[in-house]
């Protein structure tokens, strides 16, 4: 005992000592972090270019990452504090309480990048109404997320009133979307298609040049709206398609960050090389990766058989060993794990496959297998994607898994068009499949599961009307106890009774960039936190 | 002579619609289409609507038949439309990858001829010594190498060993040689040497085969100084096929690329050519295989009519 | 090396008594040391294909979480791979992948390639103004492009990859084989051949083909080396075989160039596997074309 004491008391005594010397070495640099050094221009990688420049009707964060800096959105989230909502040039808003009309307060004397024209509730109209309402021959990605809303007005130059058709606790995360740039409603008028291959906003920073296949280079934009903003004299980003080259361009200082994400053995390599030069920010992501079964093909209408293949996956060793090699790393069910309304670890290890004693599971697989009459050795197709990073490991993982419950199934690789033509036509046992979100809403990242027909992304081709109703009951909750409780209901009827389909992991976002890159915080999506508007660069 | 020729260039019309052809209703076999990718690319769902309304912008609408005529009447008029990825012109995206692309090849056609012709030679002199062995390894050892993992092998050499990175993007040689050369030199040395390779051998064969010839041997039996005169006579004879080699090849590195030029992060027509095809750019890809096509019946045209000229045996069939 | 010349000075002693091919073979030997060496590399690689599951360790499927990216050791010679998976057997298993897409795309490829170079000749004229046209054609889509394309339309997979490598080949061979065929149709046995009123497919088929198999199989060990190549280029792009099957291209792409620096024998052996069968048939190819057909351009 009384050495035991000792120990404690020296470990005290050293943990005293290196928290000093910590605080003292550390605390110039904290000072500098607080004041915010002017100039310099960011050079960060991007996988691809842009196809168009126009936010509202791409859908990559290749557009995302050159373009977002150029244009304000109405609200955003919270780098500090996510997924907490700040306005952008929404000054302030009230909410009705029948929850029917959101009224915005717009900043005054936003000037666009022409340096002349005004920013006014109009210009937001005519923006929402794009995206909304879009004219006959313009495309909106995103109109289905605003079927709530009835009509957009602006009473006033600085007012913008929504109009909604029914409640939606949403809705309000829904302008903060990304994608949702602020145009001038001049232009639009004038040519609805204008912003597709033309910048013009009232962001943080102005475009200077873009060369398709190579790079994009912004200035700072002198009148920008918030004062003192932004920091960097300007930005270029460097278009690499290879994955090792990216790397590469961080390595080497030619790049300072890439802000959709590195592997582990990226990470390693420039941590290795760079040493505290270097900052890591790591944590989970709005993307999984899940198998879609084809419940229309024998066997695997028959719930059994898909619970058997959930069963055989040991999420738990995967989390621990692929996180090692790929970007996947955390155990989740049909919410990103650690969001509002994500199931616990507790109520995870309830659901079929979740559990964290894997021989029972793989025990009960082989007997649900039996029991349908699947035989010991039955051959399978399991497709997936030709993209090295992360479906080639996790097909890899999951053949192998479901070797362990003694099916033979065959893991064959497509290219992106027969991928995707095949998964929509359900020619397939089973395929690789995944999302990725801007935000944490469940009733985004739940519409994938509504009946085949319904949701158009439902690959796995079931029909269940139980589960429609669920949804639309929980989008209209009064209580977030409630909606909690439904979600539950909901999320335990997909996985584990019936089985239809079965996430596998939830992705892991590592972004090592150089530490002299301040301001930038990881949020849990690459769609977000583009704006650069915070974004400084440190003299080391 | 001058028969010939018309004849010649007649038959590249033909030829040249039969690649059209293939390449227009390959595009459109492929499973999916530009605007199916654009959207499913990042799993986000978007209305069969949108789609239908995006396929119409690009005219995939049309009827096939339809859009083969369009296509071929734009080319006529020189018009290559514009890109159904990005919506710019494609005459504008291939200018910008153009230069870098051409100096490239021209770098590597530089290294390769500069390795080729004196190995080559050296190694068809001294037939079946040590000499030829080594110089051969050498020339095979090239061929045998992976262009892609040669490249990734250079990359992390600079990278472990230099902790330098070639620039990332291309500036012109005019504007900045420095920057151009630091960037351009790795790839081009890599190509260089597999290109050597093929070079390398077709120079020692076609020395081998001169060598034979009767009125060589004469010479080199004869002396030292017709030896030199005839030595020299016969390799001047010996670089027509040397020249056909490097020709075709010149013409086949300003499009095909395709690995090197993802390794090393360069933004020419290689990797131009599988982005488009991956995108189902119908339109682009249409196009640059249009291009390398006709470079390739054009070099080839030319090194016939070379030869002709040259080597007045050969019938003009 | 020094086993294959004791032999060959052996064989030289008592050539006489010698069967007619092992005299070929055993002056082959003498003349083309490079040529010898290579067909040695090819031989072994036959065999380690044949046997890769008596000599394997492992199984080339079998992963093993708690050994992930072992360097080489006692246990696992080469390492193991990103799965753990022992590289050893996965390279010895990768030969038979090898082998199989490079020996069936190189023969298709070939064989096609010599009947459509053999019918264009023989029949001249018309027919073979449009053969070249065509042959044309598919020679001006670069090769990998081509690959790439027939990929892109047939799918993944190895009877596809096959095809797709053979596509390209097959105008190369058929130009080649043709200017050798020319020359062979002008002979006058040909004419008598004609003059006996032999059918076309008889003398294409027992008088001409026989006649052009010098350029034949030169372009045949020619293109094996570059089906391996080939093959290798379209896994590396992912439009190969698929992952778990043991193939080198596949080896090279994904883990192994992401860990190419801290796990470095995850991509080198692949790698050298890859150049050491390019080599190989490189090299006997060059001196099969010495000694059977010098003049021949490939």
């Amino acid at each position: 005992m009384r050495k035991g004491n000792d120990l404690n008391i020296a470990r005290l005594i050293v943990g005293a000592a290196l928290i000093t010397i910590l605080a003292l070495a550390f605390t110039p640099a904290t000072m500098r972090a607080e004041e915010p050094v002017y100039g310099g221009t960011l050079t960060f990688a991007v996988a691809k270019d842009p196809p168009s420049y126009d936010g509202h009707r791409e859908t990559t964060f290749a557009m995302i990452h050159p373009v977002a800096p150029h244009y304000s959105i109405l609200l955003k989230f919270d780098q500090e504090n996510y997924p907490k909502i700040l306005g952008d040039v929404a000054e302030s808003w009230k909410i009705s309480e029948d929850g029917l009309t959101y009224t915005f307060k717009i900043r005054k004397g936003i000037k666009f990048h022409d340096g002349k024209t005004l920013l006014t509730a109009r210009d937001i109209k005519a923006t929402y109404d794009k995206i909304i309402f879009p004219p006959e021959g313009v495309s909106s990605a995103r109109k289905g997320s605003y079927a709530m809303v009835k009509s957009v007005e602006a009473p006033s130059d600085d007012t913008v009133v929504f109009h909604l058709k029914w409640p939606s606790p949403s809705f309000l995360a829904n302008l903060a979307s990304p994608w949702n740039f602020i145009y001038n409603g001049d232009i639009l008028a004038k040519d609805p298609h204008w912003y597709e291959k033309n910048i013009m906003g009232t962001g943080p920073f102005k475009f200077v040049e873009h060369v398709p296949g190579s790079h994009w280079v912004a200035k700072r934009n002198e009148d920008y709206f918030m004062k003192g903003r932004p920091y960097l004299d300007g930005y270029r980003a460097i278009f690499i398609k290879s994955t090792s080259a990216r790397v590469a361009a961080v390595r080497s200082g030619r790049a300072l960050i890439e802000f959709r994400g590195f592997s582990p053995a990226g990470r390693d390599d420039i941590v290795k090389a760079q040493g505290d030069k270097i900052k890591v920010q790591e944590g989970p992501w709005i993307c999984y990766l899940s198998v879609a079964v084809n419940n229309t093909r024998y066997p695997f209408d028959d719930p059994r058989v898909r619970r058997a293949l959930t069963l055989a996956l040991d999420r738990w060793e995967a989390s621990k060993t692929l996180s090692k090699i790929a970007i996947i790393k955390y155990v989740g069910g049909i919410l990103r794990p650690g969001s509002e309304y994500a199931a616990t670890e507790e109520e995870l290890t309830q659901i079929a496959g979740f559990s964290k004693d894997i021989e029972a599971s793989r025990k009960e697989a082989r007997r649900l297998l039996k029991e349908a009459g699947v035989e010991e050795g039955s051959k399978f197709t399991f497709k997936n994607r030709d993209l090295p990073m992360p479906y080639e490991p996790m097909g890899i993982f999951m053949v192998d898994q479901w070797r362990k419950i003694g099916l033979d199934v065959e893991l064959k690789v497509e290219e992106t068009g027969p991928f995707f033509g095949d998964r929509k036509k359900g020619d397939f046992d089973m395929i690789m499949d995944w999302e990725c979100g801007f935000m944490d809403e469940p009733d985004l990242q739940l519409y994938k599961f509504l009946s085949h027909g319904v949701s158009g992304s439902n690959y796995s081709r079931y029909k269940d009307p139980v589960l429609d109703e669920l949804y639309e009951k929980q989008a209209r909750a009064k209580t977030k106890e409630e909606r909690r409780k439904l979600i539950r209901t909901f999320e335990k009827r997909v996985l584990d009774e019936q089985a239809y389909t079965f996430p596998t992991l939830w992705w892991f976002k590592i972004n090592p960039h150089w530490a002299k890159v301040r301001g930038w915080n990881q949020l849990p999506s690459h769609y977000l936190n583009q704006d650069l508007r915070d974004v400084w660069l440190a003299e080391k | 002579m001058h028969r010939y020729i018309i004849k010649r260039i007649l038959f590249m019309i033909p030829t040249i619609l039969g690649v059209m052809f293939i390449v227009f209703v390959l595009m459109r076999v492929l499973p999916g289409d530009a605007v199916e990718i654009r959207y499913a690319e990042e799993g986000t769902f978007v209305s069969e609507e949108m789609l239908v309304q995006e396929r119409a912008r690009l005219g995939l609408d049309q009827p096939i038949w339809h859009q083969f005529v369009k296509w071929i009447w734009g080319i006529v008029r020189l018009d290559f439309g514009i890109s159904m990825w990005t919506g710019r012109p494609i005459t504008h995206e291939i200018k910008i990858r153009l230069e870098l692309s051409l100096q490239v090849a021209l770098m590597a056609t530089f290294f390769a001829t500069l390795i080729a012709i004196p190995l080559g030679t050296m190694a068809a002199l001294k037939q079946d010594t040590w000499v030829d062995y080594v110089i051969r390894i050498f020339s095979i050892a090239g061929l045998a190498t992976p262009s892609f993992w040669l490249g990734i092998l250079m990359i992390l050499m600079l990278l472990i060993y230099f902790k330098w990175l070639p620039p990332m993007f291309f500036t012109s040689l005019w504007k900045d040689p420095g920057a151009n050369l630091s960037q351009l030199i790795w790839p081009a040395l890599a190509v260089g040497y597999r290109y050597s390779a093929t070079a390398t051998r077709m120079t020692r064969s076609s020395v081998l085969e001169v060598m034979r010839e009767d009125y060589i041997r004469t010479a080199r039996a004869k002396g030292l100084w017709e030896k030199i005169v005839i030595t020299r006579h016969a390799l001047k004879n010996a670089m027509l096929p040397v020249i056909t080699v490097i020709g075709l090849e010149f013409a086949f590195l300003i499009g095909g690329l395709v690995v090197t030029e993802q390794v090393f992060n360069l933004n020419g027509i290689g990797k131009l050519f599988v982005q488009s095809i991956a995108q189902r750019d119908y339109t682009m890809t249409q196009t640059l295989v249009l291009l390398v096509a006709i470079t390739f019946i054009v070099v080839n045209f030319v090194v016939d009519i070379l030869y002709a000229w040259l080597d007045p045996r050969i019938r003009y069939q | 090396m020094n086993t294959v010349e004791v032999t060959a000075s052996t064989i030289r002693q008592k050539a006489n008594t010698m069967p007619r091919w092992l005299r070929v073979v055993s002056r082959f030997a003498r003349q083309k040391p490079l040529g010898t060496s290579g067909a040695v590399l090819i031989l072994l690689m036959g065999l380690v294909a044949i046997l890769a599951d008596f000599i394997a360790p492992y199984d080339p499927l079998a992963t093993r979480y708690d050994l992930m990216m072992q360097p080489p050791n006692a246990e696992f010679w080469l390492g193991t791979d990103a799965f753990g998976r022992d590289i050893l057997s996965r390279l010895l298993y990768g030969s038979r992948t090898a082998l199989l897409i490079g020996l069936s795309a190189s023969f298709l490829g070939a064989t096609i390639g010599a009947i459509i170079g053999v019918v264009s000749a023989y029949f001249a004229g018309k027919t073979d103004l449009i053969i070249q046209r065509l042959m044309d054609m598919l020679l001006s889509f670069p090769l990998i492009i081509m690959a790439l394309a027939v990929v892109a339309v047939l799918g993944t997979g190895t009877g596809n990859v096959i095809i797709a490598i053979a596509v390209p080949m097959t105008p190369r061979c058929a130009r080649v084989v043709r200017s050798s065929a020319l020359a062979i149709r002008e002979s006058p046995y040909i004419d008598a051949a004609r003059a006996l009123g032999f059918g076309h497919g008889r003398i294409i088929f027992r008088h001409m083909l026989p006649n052009v198999m010098a350029p034949y199989l030169i372009m045949l060990t020619v293109f094996l080396a570059q089906a391996i190549l080939l093959e290798a280029s379209l896994s590396f792009l992912g439009l190969g075989v698929s992952e778990p099957t043991a193939a080198w291209g596949l080896m090279l792409r994904g883990a192994a160039v992401e860990f190419a620096e801290q796990a470095p024998w995850m991509g080198i052996f692949p790698g050298l596997a890859i150049s050491a069968a390019v080599f190989a048939f490189n090299l006997f190819g060059d001196s099969l074309r010495d000694a059977l057909d010098p003049k021949l351009r490939i």
